[in-house]
């Protein structure tokens, strides 16, 4: 039976099985959205921790710390009493689409991306704050700089946050309802082909999500692997 | 501090690419018709050949969220879903009578059955009826996998244990709380019977094996209905697409393919028309 998997699973990923990659190219759209989003409050968000004074900022950095220990089925959870028609935000008809998913997905990504950032700006130079305030700069110059001098760092994080997300299934299971071809992403396909006892999809499909990871990771090695946070880590 | 942009740069620019792509219907569409429905029918592969001639003919494009009937039930009573295709018929009137649904009407049938291992260890092959054999399981304490959840199956199978007033517990009794097949895998690995539906078992057939140690009950029918959410209970559900939807698989057109839905030769379901 194991072999028998395999061996479909080589065929339909050589392939280039339709079903197969059409749940490969939803995966990747929902998720990339997701992790742009997330980013667009991730970014600013730990910036503006960065700057605050130790105590707040201590305080922020543990309650990020623990929101990182949510499970994604509680999210699930809490995003699905809200949208669902029955729930306050039901106007808008979110619940079983890709929608649904992205706000789960941005909910989880927030503080992976947002904590990764802060991690590495303590370890930066406080130096540079020092240095700018003496030549007169104002909050939102420190921003930027933090920003610009950042940019590596921003990036790994980002990138850490997508691997993250796009390995989910608790969020994209309760908010998507695995619909085929609209909200039937990588994960949750592999947990209902598994359960009807087709693993040569799962498989293939497992196969495409490491990969991926793969890939990703390499992505972040080869752009800073002359940067000291990765020699430092 | 020499960073390789290039790499990076390529990479953020195929993201930017498939976001773009991205930005069409699939993720802003709005109006697609909801169906809930059991894992039956879409995990026997029926509705993989139902849906699509109906979406062609009629540009209504149909999302499954299947569950069991008692969620799908509830997904509909939320107005989460326009549309429910389910299989138990109390639930269903209940459904009707509490003004959650309108328009029920009867889609198909087949039946359900006790698998169990070969050799079938409690001997319910021989029993009379189907009281008889859970009677059978229950007094041996033979392994019995049970849906556990709010499924079709498991209301059928709590309404024979009723029946008789048995009352399974202990460790030869489980609650698994998972799918149809799931529950058939979990029955095959441990030796043990449980209650399925035909065209699920049928669909599953090469990959167990339990084999039928019970079948032909009246009270093992196992009819199959649509109903439509009630738009009045429900502002925002799709109700006009619902309608056509349960028009079309009652009619003729729909009921022919349903029909035609055969697994290595054997057929799942049993339109109630023929017309």
């Amino acid at each position: 039976m194991l072999l028998s998997a395999i061996e479909k699973s080589y065929t339909l990923l050589t392939t280039l099985d339709k079903n197969l990659y059409e749940i490969v190219f939803i995966t990747l759209k929902i998720t990339v959205f997701s992790i742009i989003i997330a980013s667009c409050f991730s970014i600013p968000l730990a910036i503006a921790i960065d700057l605050m004074s130790s105590k707040s900022r201590r305080i922020l950095i543990a309650i990020l710390n623990s929101l990182l220990a949510i499970p994604t089925v509680v999210i699930g959870l809490t995003v699905y009493m809200f949208i669902s028609r029955s729930g306050p935000l039901g106007q808008y008809n979110l619940l079983f689409t890709p929608m649904a998913i992205i706000i789960g997905q941005i909910i989880l990504a927030i503080p992976i991306i947002t904590t990764i950032i802060l991690a590495g700006f303590t370890k930066t130079d406080r130096l540079l704050h020092e240095t700018l305030i003496t030549l007169g700069a104002n909050k939102f110059d420190l921003m930027k700089a933090l920003f610009r001098e950042n940019k590596p760092l921003i990036l790994s994080a980002i990138l850490a946050g997508f691997g993250r997300v796009i390995a989910e299934v608790g969020i994209s299971m309760m908010l998507g309802g695995n619909i085929r071809g609209y909200t039937r992403t990588i994960t949750t396909a592999i947990a209902f082909e598994t359960g009807k006892g087709e693993f040569a999809m799962g498989i293939s499909l497992g196969i495409i999500l490491i990969l991926i990871a793969v890939l990703i990771n390499f992505t972040v090695y080869l752009t800073f692997k002359n940067e000291y946070i990765l020699r430092d880590a | 501090m020499r960073v390789n942009w290039d790499v990076s740069k390529v990479l953020i620019t195929l993201l930017l690419v498939i976001l773009v792509s991205s930005l069409n219907n699939h993720i802003l569409a709005a109006e697609r018709l909801k169906l809930g429905t059991t894992t039956s029918t879409e995990n026997s592969g029926l509705l993989n050949v139902l849906l699509p001639p109906f979406e062609k003919k009629t540009g209504i494009k149909i999302d499954v969220i299947s569950v069991g009937t008692g969620k799908a039930l509830k997904l509909g009573e939320n107005g989460d879903v326009d549309v429910v295709l389910v299989h138990n018929r109390k639930a269903e009137d209940d459904f009707v009578a509490k003004g959650l649904g309108v328009n029920r009407k009867d889609v198909m049938y087949n039946d359900f059955i006790i698998l169990g291992p070969k050799n079938d260890p409690a001997g319910i092959k021989k029993t009379k009826n189907i009281s008889d054999a859970f009677r059978k399981i229950y007094n041996r304490k033979a392994s019995f996998i049970s849906r556990g959840d709010d499924s079709g199956t498991y209301k059928k199978e709590l309404e024979i244990w009723q029946k008789d007033n048995l009352k399974p517990q202990g460790s030869w009794y489980k609650e698994a709380g998972q799918s149809m097949e799931m529950v058939i895998f979990m029955a095959d690995n441990l030796r043990a019977y449980t209650l399925a539906d035909r065209g699920t078992y049928i669909a599953l057939k090469n990959k167990t094996n339990l084999a039928i140690c019970y079948q032909k009950d009246v009270l093992l029918n196992n009819p199959y209905g649509i109903i439509a959410v009630n738009p009045s209970k429900q502002k925002s559900v799709n109700y006009s697409d619902a309608m056509i939807f349960i028009n079309w698989i009652t009619s003729k057109e729909g009921q022919k393919v349903i029909k035609n839905y055969k697994i290595s030769g054997q057929q799942l379901f049993y339109p109630v028309t023929t017309h």
